[in-house]
Formats: C-alpha cells, sequence, structure tokens
C-alpha cells in the first residue's frame, strides 16, 4: 500500500507491504540508529517518536504511519550530542548499543515530564534495558542534563 | 510478525465489521503488540485507529474509555486511578504508548492487569453488535468476531486496591489482584492465575456480609479459586501469594483507603 510520512523532516511517499513493521522500513531508509535488541517489545532499544511520542517501532505496524511524523535519533542529532556528552561525562557510555533507544527516550521524557523525581526518572526508563555501564551514571548524567537544560529555560 | 496481505482503514464500524466477518482470517489490530510477536498467517489487517475510538470520557456517571486508547493514555488522563496504577508496571512507556485497551480486552489475557483491574469496577464492554455485556460475562464468553468499541465504568464511588506480584519489573505477573468496595458491597477478583481473572464470589460475600476480616476472606478466595502453574510460578505457590496480596488489598480498602476510576 501506498503511505505518506514525514521522517526527520523529510517528506517520503513509499508503496510498502502491509505486514511490515515501522522498525524494518526505517532502517531500510538509513536510520541504521534504530536497533532491533529483543525482539519481544522488551528491551526498548528499537524507541522512535510517532508525532513526537515514543513507541516501539519493532511492533508499530507500518501503515499505520500514514499521514504521521516520525522522528529517530537521525533528526535529533544536536540535543543528542548535547545528552551524549553527558553520559560521556559521566561514565555512562560504552559499547552504544542501546544508547539510540535509550536517548530518545530521555528526551521524549523531557519534553513529557517536568521537574521528575529520580522515581519517575526511573519509571519513565523502565522500558530501557540492555544499559552495561550502570544506571547510577546514566541516572547522574540525565540529572545533570535536564539541571542544565532548566537553567537556560 | 504475523503475516497479512491487506491493511484497511475501515471508514465507519459497520465497513470494520462486514470486513471481519468476510474472511476467518481477517483481524483487527490494536496495538499489534501481540500480533508482532506472533507468526500468524492472516488475509487483511483491520485498523481501527481513524474511526476516533481512541478517547477518554470522563463524565459525571460513567469514565467511558474507548478501544483504542492507549495504557499510556489511561496513566495520563485518569492520573492517581486505579487504572493508572494497574498499567504502570507493564513493559515501559514506550509499550504502554502502543498497547490499547481494546486489545487487552478483546484478547481475555489471563496476565492482564487492567482486565483484573477493570473486573473489579462496575465495567461495561461495548461491543458493535451483542451491545453492551457486564466484563465478567465479556470475559468469559466465547469470543465472538464482533468488535469491542471500549468499555464504560460506572462513576459511582467505588475504591479499589492493586496488588500484583511479578519476577523482575516490566515483566509479566505471576499474580494479579483487584479488590474494591462501594459501601459494603466487597469484590475480591484475581487475575493471571495465570489464567483469565476470576471473581472470588465467597470471599466477596463474607466481606460484603461483614463476616470476615482480611486474612479470612484471602484465605477464602485462595481457596475458592484455581491456580496453575507456569514458568514463572507454580499454582501452590500462586495460591499461597495470591493470599498476601488479597489481604493487602483488604486492609487499603478500610475507612477511606483505595484509588478511583478517576
Amino acid at each position: 500500500m501506498l503511505i505518506t510520512t514525514v521522517l526527520n523532516g523529510k517528506s517520503l511517499r513509499q508503496e510498502v507491504p502491509a505486514d511490515k513493521t515501522l522498525l524494518d522500513f526505517l532502517r531500510e531508509n538509513g536510520c541504521l540508529s534504530v536497533k532491533r535488541g529483543c525482539g519481544t517489545e522488551n528491551c526498548g532499544l528499537c524507541t522512535v517518536w510517532v508525532d513526537g511520542t515514543p513507541v516501539l517501532s519493532c511492533s508499530y505496524p507500518l501503515p499505520r504511519i500514514d499521514g504521521h511524523e516520525v522522528t529517530t535519533l537521525e533528526g535529533v542529532r544536536e540535543e543528542a550530542a548535547a545528552f551524549g556528552a553527558y553520559m560521556a561525562g559521566e561514565g555512562a557510555e560504552q559499547c552504544g548499543y542501546c544508547s539510540p533507544g535509550f536517548i530518545m527516550t530521555v528526551l521524549a521524557m523531557e519534553r513529557e515530564l517536568r521537574n521528575p523525581a529520580e522515581e519517575e526518572i526511573n519509571a519513565y526508563l523502565a522500558g530501557c534495558l540492555c544499559r552495561c555501564t550502570g544506571y547510577s551514571s546514566q541516572m547522574r548524567a540525565i540529572r545533570k542534563y535536564l539541571e542544565k537544560r532548566h537553567e537556560t529555560d | 510478525m504475523a503475516s497479512f496481505q491487506n491493511y484497511i482503514f475501515p471508514e465507519s464500524l459497520e465497513d470494520a465489521y462486514e470486513l471481519l466477518q468476510a474472511n476467518r482470517r481477517n483481524a483487527v489490530i490494536g496495538g499489534n503488540g501481540w500480533l508482532a510477536l506472533g507468526r500468524q498467517k492472516l488475509h487483511t489487517a483491520i485498523d481501527l485507529s481513524r474511526l476516533g475510538l481512541g478517547q477518554i470520557r470522563v463524565g459525571p456517571a460513567y469514565v467511558e474509555i474507548g478501544a483504542m486508547a492507549t495504557l499510556r493514555q489511561l496513566e495520563r488522563e485518569l492520573p492517581g486511578s486505579l487504572l493508572a496504577c494497574c498499567v504502570k508496571p507493564i513493559a515501559g512507556v514506550q509499550f504502554r504508548n502502543l498497547a490499547t485497551v481494546g486489545g487487552s480486552l478483546y484478547s481475555r489475557f489471563g496476565f492482564s492487569d487492567p482486565v483484573t483491574a477493570l473486573m473489579a469496577m462496575d465495567t461495561t464492554v461495548l461491543l458493535h453488535r451483542q451491545g453492551d455485556v457486564p466484563i465478567v460475562d465479556f470475559v468469559w464468553q466465547k469470543p465472538s468476531r464482533d468488535i469491542v468499541l471500549g468499555c464504560r465504568v460506572e462513576n459511582n464511588g467505588r475504591r479499589a486496591a492493586y496488588q500484583t506480584l511479578r519476577l523482575s519489573a516490566t515483566d509479566l505477573p505471576v499474580l494479579t489482584v483487584a479488590v474494591s468496595r462501594l459501601g459494603s458491597d466487597w469484590r475480591v477478583v484475581v487475575g493471571a492465575r495465570p489464567g483469565k481473572a476470576m471473581l472470588a464470589e465467597e470471599a466477596s460475600r463474607l466481606l460484603s456480609e461483614g463476616k470476615a476480616d482480611a486474612g479470612t476472606a484471602a484465605s477464602a478466595a485462595a481457596e475458592e479459586l484455581s491456580f496453575g502453574s507456569n514458568m514463572r510460578g507454580s499454582g501452590g505457590y500462586r495460591r499461597q501469594i495470591a493470599q498476601v496480596l488479597i489481604a493487602r488489598a483488604i486492609e487499603q480498602l478500610h475507612g477511606e483507603g483505595g484509588l478511583a476510576i478517576c
């Protein structure tokens, strides 16, 4: 079927199979930041935004994207780099495999929650697994990043 | 991922219903969480997302939840409620932004947190053809090829407590428990037994008649319900855990405690 979507700010019109997932479509269209970590809807590595909402692209039915906007890490490079610097600064970056999904979830959380407490941050990020550098260093990076953003606002 | 040849956005509920009857291998697609994990061979996927079923409406007498409303919407639009509480431990935010209330209802999953919670409230499931069906009847009736439009929960002041045991955060539950109370009318519901959620009728009666304290009612419920084994726990283990979780939920409802529907 024919779908029309906006991927990272760019309009796309493509003929696609009815039973493809958003994840496969994104990777075929060059968004290689999107990873299939578990394939069982647990790990959050395939997280992208649909109209700004973080979703698992591994289970999102592609035809439903018709008329909607998709954002991957490739579409928020500057913000991702800014947060990535905090992760590196806190030793919260190792192999990087889970980072794209994790960063997309953190940036979505930043837009959704106002001054979240640590408990709220943990709850919001509970669907991001892998994270071999440790949850504590990531929490430090998130807190410092959010504080800085808060100051700049 | 399940396979299918066609993907249709029907323009009306009647079109959706007719399409569903047209072929045994046509299926309504909710959040796609379940279908994406399977290998089912389907013919046509029927997407209801353009039929205005994604709303949660809070009225003076009822809360109406559309079939395409997501589990995450329950948290965001009904903060502090029973339904917000019961979906919080389900996978991650990214999953709950996809999974739909209609999908949870129609699938009648044994492990379903929202089905357990909704069964403890005064909930009616709204079906396109069959009309309005009380949730207990809906969950236990033979699945028909009808379309779930959503559910309606009476906003009558009934309060509830929710308890669940999981082996790890975000995993499917080993057991789910919802206990509710409206005045002296109590209701004890246990899900993930691992079968479908069930009303513990004897325990509910004992509590409603004021004939049992938390411990006695919890024992009665554990006695009258059946429990089975799966990879997350044995039936015997579930029976033991059920007593603890039910007693805790009952304690939470004494006085003014408990969660409202909205």
